[in-house]
């Protein structure tokens, strides 16, 4: 049997959807009994959420005040002393996760897979590799514990359970390091959407000119109840934040729609966004490769299209 | 002496366009360009500018693989790297191995801070950094797009889905570049004749005592799902009703 610990990413209050993906993806292990770990300064409401999640068989809390901020080098340890015999630890792929994991599996001694994005069997699984210009298979070794990160643009968050899982508060069992310190976290503030699980996202690219012009997109955002995306290109010239930033390197999101305003489409974009159930690409200029892969392209002046569009879609679904 | 230990991957260019080979075996590398991991290019750019500020006396440049990655080298000693370790092998290094190997020159060369590039644009793993970090049981910054030295402290600001976090961290420590740390500096003329008087020190796996190991087998490689092309509409108004047509506005 495969016994697998999911790590919890949340805000102190809130679960972040995040760990419903990667509870969908650890059920997709042939007979998983999964666990759920809270690591928080209080637990009961983040714990309370997770055991709510389908497929969830307990969850399992670790409380310290230090865990009020998620540093990987205090988590970490915490997380190896509750480790016991479980073969399969899963994290997002979220900069949580990926900060995170690693730290856990090499205290582990532990191979990690990173992107996971489909399950073939208890130790198969596949992820992607080169920005996702080729997929690769990868088999471990059965007898050893294996980390995961697990790409939740892959996955359908596992749904609500029919009764709530038992949750058991562990001992903390190790002594934590305190060489890492949490300063501040500076975060744009948005009541829109998050962008990693938002439904609709608008984005734009350099051909938006400037952070000003930007406007005009969190506008279109607001009336249509999305979120606001950028491409490198954008975040790279001041453009828009780095939060926002699609691709590769920046958020890798499966919204039902996106929306690309002046967005050539470098792969390292595209491999951010071919999740999306529909794509479509606004951009001047037709030999833009992100037309390639739109469901709907439309060649023009994004300028003139972005109000045009944001007075004929009406209200928000 | 302060010494920085910089990561320096030998990856395919960023720019060629990757391709399964038709027999599922892997992805063609036969003739294509290769350069540093751009990731690792921000990293050494780093180090380099710690050590212009005085905060830092020498920066070393490390690559593990086979001897063509003495050319990766040669370039980040270029770039200003004072000199350079080749741990030279032909077998798959996986992060893990990685890791062991650079906590082991870590340890050898008393190093004080060790920078990365986030994530080598290759395997797309992100994991070496933290996995040091860990085996050496100090702070990880991970994502950085500021760095400021203070003594025996720095001040890391890391890019995170949030927005910007930052930490304070005591060096030694490791550190994992993000795109907008900086940008890195050309490479000039001079410098690449300077840089072939420059020290590179080859070593083989048993100087640093590390035995990788295969523990992810790779079974096979499939190029990933074609999105088909869609349609392109004329104006707004056949984008609204396509739209409508699929409940999406």
């Amino acid at each position: 049997m495969s016994k697998i610990l999911v790590i919890a990413e949340h805000d102190g209050s809130k679960l972040n959807p995040a760990t419903a993906k990667c509870v969908a993806c650890a059920s997709a292990i042939p007979g998983a009994d999964i666990s759920v770990l809270v690591l928080a300064a209080s637990a009961g409401a983040v714990a309370a959420q997770a055991a709510n999640i389908a497929g969830v068989a307990r969850v399992l809390t670790l409380e310290n005040a230090v865990f009020a901020q998620a540093l990987a080098a205090t988590i970490a340890p915490a997380v190896v002393g509750a480790t016991g015999d479980h073969t399969h630890i899963f994290g997002p792929s979220t900069t949580f996760g990926k900060d995170l994991m690693p730290r856990i599996a090499a205290l582990l001694g532990a191979p990690q897979i990173s992107d996971l994005m489909a399950v073939e069997s208890a130790t198969r699984f596949k992820r992607p590799i080169y920005a996702g210009n080729a997929i690769v298979t990868v088999e471990c070794a059965a007898d050893s514990k294996v980390v995961a990160t697990v790409r939740v643009a892959s996955f359908e968050a596992a749904g609500a359970a029919s009764a709530a899982a038992p949750i058991e508060a562990l001992q903390l069992s190790v002594e934590l390091p305190t060489h890492t310190r949490f300063v501040a976290v500076t975060a744009a503030r948005s009541d829109r959407p998050d962008l990693q699980t938002a439904a609709r996202v608008v984005s734009g690219g350099r051909a938006l000119g400037s952070a000003e012009n930007f406007k005009i997109l969190y506008s279109l955002a607001d009336k249509m109840g999305a979120a606001v995306g950028a491409s490198r290109a954008a975040v790279d010239a001041g453009y828009a934040a780095n939060e926002m930033q699609v691709g590769q390197t920046g958020k890798i999101i499966a919204p039902e729609l996106y929306m690309a305003f002046g967005i050539s489409g470098a792969i390292q974009h595209l491999t951010g966004i071919k999740d999306a159930r529909t794509i479509v690409a606004i951009n001047k200029d037709p030999e833009a490769p992100i037309f390639e892969v739109a469901d709907f392209g439309l060649v023009g002046d994004l300028f003139q299209i972005v109000p045009e569009l944001e007075k004929q879609l009406g209200q928000k679904a | 002496m302060k010494r920085i230990l910089v990561a320096i991957k030998r990856v395919v260019d960023y720019n060629v366009r990757i391709r399964v080979k038709p027999d599922g075996t892997g992805v063609i590398t036969d003739g294509v360009k290769m350069s540093i991991n751009p990731f690792d290019e921000i990293a050494l750019e780093e180090a380099l500018r710690i050590k212009e500020k005085g905060q830092a006396e020498e920066v070393v440049a490390v690559s593990i693989g086979p001897a063509d990655c003495q050319q990766q080298l040669r370039t980040a000693l270029a770039m200003g790297a004072d000199r350079a370790l080749h741990v030279q092998t032909d077998a798959v290094i996986e992060p893990l191995d990685a890791a062991r190997i650079f906590k082991s020159l870590a340890d050898r060369e008393q190093a004080l801070l060790a920078i990365l590039g986030k994530q080598a644009i290759d395997d797309d793993c992100n994991q070496t950094g933290q996995m040091l970090a860990a085996l050496w049981n100090r702070p990880q910054a991970t994502f950085a797009s500021k760095v400021e030295i203070n003594g025996d402290k720095a001040l890391v600001t890391r890019e995170v889905d949030a927005g910007l976090e930052t930490l304070e961290i005591d060096l030694p420590a490791v550190i994992t570049a993000d795109l907008r740390l900086n940008e890195p500096r050309y490479v000039k003329l001079p410098d690449i004749m300077k840089a072939k008087k420059k020290p590179l020190e080859t070593l083989d796996l048993a100087a640093v005592g590390v035995t990788p190991a295969e523990r992810l087998r790779a079974v096979k490689f499939d190029p990933p799902a074609q999105r088909s092309k869609g349609v392109m509409v004329k104006d707004v108004q056949e984008l609204v009703e396509a739209l409508k047509r699929r409940g999406l506005a």
